[in-house]
């Protein structure tokens, strides 16, 4: 069952062709990795999902419903959230506080002044449960801003993902990250998405992490795709392989 | 009808004064990204150096037509309250939250605007004489300074140097650059930090010049800054911050509207002023020709 | 419900009430050691930290730099005055009846205004708004009395129950006035706390810390910019409102761009990073503002190198300066 469906859609920036005319297509419950060199357009594609930006033409489809001209607030309540390529946390903000926004957002809480945050026990529950998904629990009541990098990677995710979204994207979440924190990354996201609570597209340069954890890869070259398929049908490809071991080597 | 062009004069007139101050702030903002708070105290200081000045000289007895020169000086006083300013109270901020900035300008205008009446009192300070020197005009039967003329002219050839400067000189591509991009700027290897210095100078001798050639017009008063202050910001929400037209043409509007306030509504003219400017950035965030 | 559930916060309530239970018992037995003076000073004080609290709710937790406050603090002055002129009666609860909602809806009028814009606009916008409230109040002699301003007399408190009128009245005033503000302060101060440890509050600081990732959580950002300039011109209006029978007379000066700086000092003074920081500065700064007063003319100025000295030097504040030597020494402990 398709989740998302682009329709030609179109994004330049100057002479830049980021998004030639792309047909994205994401299915309901899938983990699709989005792999190609630096430049290729894959953060365009996000952005332009996500409604960070506008497309130039063409259409975005959630279940056939149109929203490509909506606004990042009717985005997220319509199910999209995401994940940024370089970490955008509330340093000022505890942990804990980090996500129970997400939470308080999610159920239009936001509002409320008149009681106190940590008194809403629902929403601590809820809190502490993903925090402990992604193995955040001793950290819960640090400043986001005095964490080490792999954990605000981690918190970074856990932010977008506490949305509870339909479909998550998340931007280069292993980058800068150790090997047991990519390992918890991505077995939370994979985890989940098995669980059917989420479909996940994430962008990926760690082509061991792609195709350990993916369903599907589609990959990007200079604004269009190159080639769509499971990560066997990928690694037959022969073309296809060449170019991602040139990623793979250069990153 | 000659009262029609006297009004039409006197818009001229404020008009070309804060063409001055609010291309100043502007320059400033457009290169170095920060507002001056204290941009109208330094208008300020410029009319009072300059009536001090003129009043001096007058005691001394020289003759009215050198005390032209008195003008340009005003302004380059002015000019170096700026260069020793910027290194000393606004680079520690670049790094830092704008908010410091914006806290740090509003200290310096508090000080500015106590200084002032330190040195120079609470009575007006004026220098009238200076207008004798110049003859007055006819204008169909009514009488006019032809001084005001001349600042009109002056506001002019002040909004033609600098768009000389910013788009046909050297200095000029050096400042766009630095204003677009800084750190670009930095490593093509222009040396921001004089960039910064020379451009913060300009701002505040126009800033300094506007003060210079108005105070023959109308004295000297305390709190004359942050009115100034006050008037240069809806130029520069109507104009647009960071452009040279943008301060041109906001400032004629501003001032043809003050006039007409004046006549017909003296009370709410300031309101009527920010009404309109409120207007602007309900259409046009960013003002009419806005870089920010 | 297991223990993690407990919410950190219960357990510092109870730890901030201790704290701040001597400090109230101080606060009510002051006016048995001190003489009128002095009251009428810490009356003052008091005033200036509920206007001071107000303002850091723009600033400390949402980031945004209000140069103009003192646009609601001589609004709401005003506001009695006029209540004065028209309706008569001299009820302290008339007055912060009919004051709040008028300063609460000044500070929506404004705020609409002014949030809509970047950081840089915001802070000058503010100041000029406020600068045309003065110029309003200065040139409109025949409503506002011009710069000889409008009298307020001695209110009523208590719906009546208590005046002061006859020879001595002055005396019994200030006393009573005293609790009846500290009163009030008080229950700004928790009104002021709660809104801060709500989602509400959580959500500014968020918007604080990184505007985009607030959007990119569902958050309107232009709303939640509004409705805390709302609040926190509401609170620094109360003061205002509270300030003028005190004072007894209300001036143009009261609107002054000099007095939003005031406020903005008496933030940074106390430290505008936390809670308390606010409410010491604003005490602080109306003594050090009488001592300053008495000693030279040119006090401004003195402010105006005090506050860059405390920018370039001490940013955090008194508050923060403490907080600071205090975590250094229980480190030393350790």
């Amino acid at each position: 069952m398709i989740l998302l469906k682009t329709v030609n859609l179109r994004k330049q920036f100057g002479e830049t062709r980021a998004c030639d005319g792309l047909d994205f297509v994401v299915q309901k419950g899938e983990f699709l990795s989005l792999v190609g060199s630096n430049g290729a357009g894959k953060t365009t594609l996000v952005n332009l999902i996500s409604a960070h930006l506008q497309p130039d033409s063409g259409q975005i489809l959630l279940e056939d419903r149109d929203i490509t001209y909506t606004n990042v607030a009717d985005r997220i309540k319509a199910g999209i959230a995401r994940s940024f390529q370089i970490v955008n946390l509330f340093d000022g903000l505890s942990v804990f506080d980090n996500v129970a926004l997400s939470i308080f957002s999610r159920e239009g809480k936001t509002v409320k002044m008149a009681a106190l945050a940590d008194h809403d026990y629902d929403v601590r529950r809820e809190a502490l449960d993903v925090l402990g998904q992604f193995g955040l629990t001793s950290k819960t009541e640090v400043l986001a801003g005095g964490l080490a990098q792999g954990e605000r990677k981690l918190l970074d995710v856990a932010v977008a993902y506490a949305l509870r979204p339909r479909l998550l994207f998340l931007d280069e979440p292993t980058s800068g990250v150790s090997t047991h924190e990519k390992a918890q990354i991505m077995d939370t996201v994979s985890s989940v998405v098995r669980g059917g609570m989420v479909t996940a597209v994430v962008v990926e340069h760690d082509m061991d992490v792609v195709f350990r954890y993916s369903d599907r890869i589609v990959m990007m070259h200079e604004g269009s795709f190159l080639a769509d398929g499971t990560p066997d049908e990928i690694r037959a490809n022969k073309d296809v392989s060449s170019i991602l071991l040139g990623a793979a080597l250069a990153t | 009808m000659a009262i029609l062009t006297i009004q039409i004069l006197n818009s001229l007139l404020y008009a070309s004064v804060l063409f001055l101050i609010a291309a100043g702030l502007s320059l400033i903002f457009g290169v170095m990204r920060i507002v001056n708070l204290a941009h109208g105290s330094l208008y300020a200081v410029g009319a009072y150096v300059t009536a001090w000045l003129v009043g001096r000289g007058i005691a001394m007895g020289v003759p009215l037509r050198w005390l032209f020169l008195v003008l340009p000086v005003g302004a380059l006083a002015v000019a170096l309250i700026g260069i020793i300013i910027e290194p000393l109270l606004l680079r520690p901020f670049y790094r830092r939250a704008e908010e410091y900035q914006l806290l740090v300008t509003f200290g310096l205008l508090l000080i500015l605007e106590d200084l002032i009446r330190l040195v120079w009192g609470g009575t007006p300070l004026s220098a009238d004489t200076l207008m004798d020197a110049l003859p007055i005009m006819h204008i169909g039967g009514l009488f006019y300074p032809a001084y005001n003329v001349v600042v009109i002219g002056i506001g002019l050839v002040a909004a033609v140097v600098l768009w000389a400067v910013i788009y046909h000189t050297r200095f000029g591509v050096m400042l766009r650059a630095t204003s677009q991009d800084r750190r670009m700027a930095s490593a093509l290897g222009l040396n921001v930090g004089l960039v910064y210095v020379l451009a913060f100078s300009i701002g505040c001798f126009m800033a300094g010049l506007g003060g210079a050639i108005v105070v023959p017009t109308q004295a000297a008063v305390l709190g004359m800054g942050v009115d100034a202050l006050v008037v240069a910001f809806v130029v520069v929400v109507i104009g647009g911050l960071g452009s040279l037209k943008g301060a041109l043409i906001g400032a004629l509007v501003v001032s043809f509207v003050r006039t007409a306030g004046i006549q017909f509504f003296p009370e709410l003219e300031l309101a009527v002023l920010y009404l309109i400017a409120a207007l602007v950035l309900l259409v046009r965030p960013t003002g009419l020709f806005g870089t920010a | 419900m297991n223990a993690d559930l407990k919410a950190p916060q219960s357990r510092s309530v109870l730890k901030l009430a201790a704290a701040a239970a001597p400090i109230l018992l101080a606060l009510i037995l002051v006016p048995s050691f001190v003489g009128t003076y002095q009251l009428q000073l810490l009356t003052y004080g008091l005033i200036s930290a509920i206007a001071a609290l107000g303002f850091n709710l723009l600033l400390g937790y949402t980031g945004l730099l209000s140069f103009g406050h003192s646009a609601y603090f001589g609004f709401g002055a005003y506001t009695v005055a006029f209540v004065v002129q028209y309706l008569g009666p001299r009820s302290m609860e008339l007055y912060i009846l009919i004051g709040i909602p008028s300063v609460a809806m000044m500070s929506a009028l404004l705020g609409y205004i002014c949030v809509r814009h970047t950081r840089i606009f915001f802070g000058i916008l503010t100041l000029a708004l406020s600068q045309v409230l003065y110029s309003l109040a200065l040139k409109l002699y025949w409503e506002t009395g011009g710069s000889d301003g409008l009298r307020v007399p001695r209110p009523a408190l208590l719906l009546g129950l208590l005046s002061f009128s006859g020879p001595r009245g002055f005396q019994q005033f200030i006393p009573s006035y005293y609790y009846y503000v500290l009163a009030v302060f008080v229950v700004c101060v928790i009104i002021m706390w709660v809104i801060v440890h709500s989602p509400f509050g959580k959500t500014l600081q968020a918007i604080r810390d990184n505007e985009v990732r607030a959007r990119f959580l569902g958050i309107r950002i232009r709303r939640f910019r509004w409705i805390a300039f709302l609040v926190s011109g509401t609170f620094t209006g109360l003061a205002g409102i509270l300030w003028v029978p005190l004072n007894g007379l209300t001036t143009p000066d009261v609107l002054y761009w000099t007095f939003s700086g005031e406020i903005v000092f008496m933030a940074l003074l106390g430290g505008f990073r936390n809670f308390t920081g606010p409410i010491v500065g604003g005490i602080v700064f109306t003594y050090l503002k009488t001592y300053a007063v008495a000693t030279t003319e040119y006090w401004q100025l003195l402010l105006g190198v005090v506050l860059v000295t405390l920018v370039l030097v001490l940013p955090t504040g008194i508050v923060g300066a403490i907080s600071k030597v205090g975590q250094r020494l229980t480190r030393g402990k350790s």
